[in-house]
């Protein structure tokens, strides 16, 4: 790891609230062009750990070491009220001015132009999350943190998305902290892992993790099995018709 | 035909408009018509207060609203009430409180119906400069907090995240909102300036695909609600105030038929 590509340092970070710990102990590195994902079941305190990288939280333990300012977030339930009229075009300025180019820009890389007229109450689920990443690309940030963003897609739309977000980070070079509760379908999108669960319970690369004691305890022994149908070792090659062709490397 | 007093309640009207459209949009979008309720109800100790220690009207309501919205900030943190709960509890109790006040000043001769609901032809240049010098000063700061009020509007944890602090803009759009309701009670009375609030911009929703089209169709509501509301109450002889929120009711009724919510 490059010193000069660390955006965001976390060192032993925790956050005590209403008399019990939502996290603590956490250690976590993302640096620019890599894909951080943080795993773990419902209240272990992912959204928590994102929000001490992003700085939300004033009484917390440990420090967050923030080496840039240009930081654009995916919250994990964004639900437009049908009182609020908003097109995707309004949603896009939202938070930050843009030239046109740019809106259509990052319309393009998430693939959803062709929407920019609409209202965000006509979207679909997949659309609505494209959009919203749209925005958070748009002016070029350096560290993007997506809480659950396939959140309301189906498997096929899951991949996809993972697959964009994947291309996101290689051309912009952005960070990304990404959090997601199935390993399985994040795995090819992710460079390290951190498995949350109330503390850091493991971490490390995606096979590494699958293959922790501590993960599949928490997860489940199907999980890192599931996990290995994705990115089993190939001692063979096929061709088209299924036969074993040559022995591999 | 037009009297001086028609006019300087036109004038008055026409500023009260300006201001209720943006603002008034704005309590529909985070569901505040409640809270603006809440609001317009403790402006009647507000009243009592300026009478019995002679204090600026205006200010004196300014300053009781302005309490009451931060004593709701303030309670929603340390109960666990939920917000309607506690909306109703200020509201009445400031109500209660407000009367109770008035029937010890017994000496005082209070037309109450003028604090209910508003009278617009007795609109003084007094009124009329509390009026507009107010409005634009809200307006001003509107316009200031516009964006991170309407991102934190759509999002909270968005604005958040993105360095907007929403928690600021919501305090400072509360305010706003106790400024508006101190400037127009003389006018609109406080059982009607919600009324005011929320009728032209549920108006201008049914019309409109994006924000800034609802603000303007909220405003061009408002005005046409002052203009044909004044004309009407001057000849059919009925009260100004309850005939403006009439037509603006008559306005959201014709706006059905061309609503736009097609998902």
């Amino acid at each position: 790891m490059i010193e000069n590509d660390l955006l965001v340092k976390v060192s032993d970070a925790g956050l005590y609230k209403n008399g019990k710990w939502l996290v603590k102990g956490v250690n976590l590195n993302i640096t620019k062009g890599k894909i951080v994902t943080l795993i773990g079941p419902n209240g272990s305190g992912k959204t928590t750990t994102a929000k001490i990288a992003l700085g939300l939280y004033k009484n917390i333990e440990g420090t967050v070491k923030r080496l840039t300012n240009k930081i654009s977030y995916v919250p994990q339930k964004v639900s437009i009220d049908w009182t609020l009229p908003v097109r995707v075009i309004d949603f896009m300025v939202l938070t930050q001015d843009l030239q046109d180019q740019e809106i259509n820009d990052a319309l393009n890389l998430t693939g959803v132009e062709h929407l920019k007229n609409n209202n965000l109450r006509e979207l679909s689920g997949g659309e609505f999350q494209r959009v919203l990443l749209a925005r958070a690309i748009a002016k070029k940030p350096d560290l993007l943190v997506l809480d659950e963003p396939v959140q309301g897609v189906d498997f096929t739309g899951e991949v996809e998305l993972y697959a964009l977000i994947k291309k996101i980070s290689e051309t912009l070079q952005c960070g990304i902290l990404l959090i997601s509760h199935d390993l399985h379908v994040v795995m090819s999108a992710t460079d390290y892992v951190v498995c949350l669960n109330g503390h850091v319970c493991c971490s490390g690369t995606p096979v590494a993790v699958a293959q922790n004691k501590e993960y599949k305890e928490l997860f489940g022994e199907k999980s890192s099995q599931l996990l290995s149908l994705y990115e089993h070792e190939h001692d063979h090659v096929h061709d088209s018709d299924g036969n074993i062709v040559k022995e591999a490397k | 035909m037009f009297d001086d007093f028609l006019l300087r309640a036109l004038i008055a009207g026409i500023g009260i408009a300006l201001v209720t459209g943006p603002l008034g949009c704005f309590v529909v979008w985070r569901r505040l018509s409640f809270f603006g309720d809440t609001l317009a109800h403790s402006a009647l100790l507000g009243v009592i207060l300026s009478i019995s220690f002679n204090i600026n009207i205006s200010l004196s309501i300014f300053a009781v609203s302005s309490l009451v919205a931060l004593i709701l900030l303030r309670l929603q943190n340390t109960t666990n009430l939920a917000g309607d709960a506690l909306l109703g509890l200020l509201s009445h109790s400031s109500l209660a409180i407000g009367l109770v006040v008035l029937g010890f000043l017994s000496f005082i001769r209070f037309d109450i119906m003028g604090v209910l609901f508003g009278d617009i032809l007795s609109v003084n240049v007094n009124d009329l400069i509390i009026v507009w010098a107010g409005g634009a000063i809200i307006l001003f700061v509107l316009w200031l907090i516009w964006k991170p009020l309407f991102a934190s509007t759509v999002n909270y944890e968005l604005a958040e995240a993105e360095g907007m602090n929403p928690k600021r803009v919501n305090a400072i759009f509360t305010i706003l909102l106790a400024a508006l309701i101190a400037i127009s009670i003389k006018m609109v009375g406080l059982l009607l300036i919600t009324g005011m609030l929320i009728i032209p911009a549920a108006m201008a929703r049914n019309l409109s695909n994006n924000p800034k089209q609802m603000v303007i169709l909220s405003i061009i509501g408002g005005l046409l609600s002052v203009f044909i509301g004044l004309y009407a109450s001057f000849e059919i002889n009925t009260s100004s105030g309850p005939t403006i929120v009439t037509v603006a009711i008559i306005l959201f009724i014709l706006s059905l038929s061309r609503i736009r919510k097609k998902y």
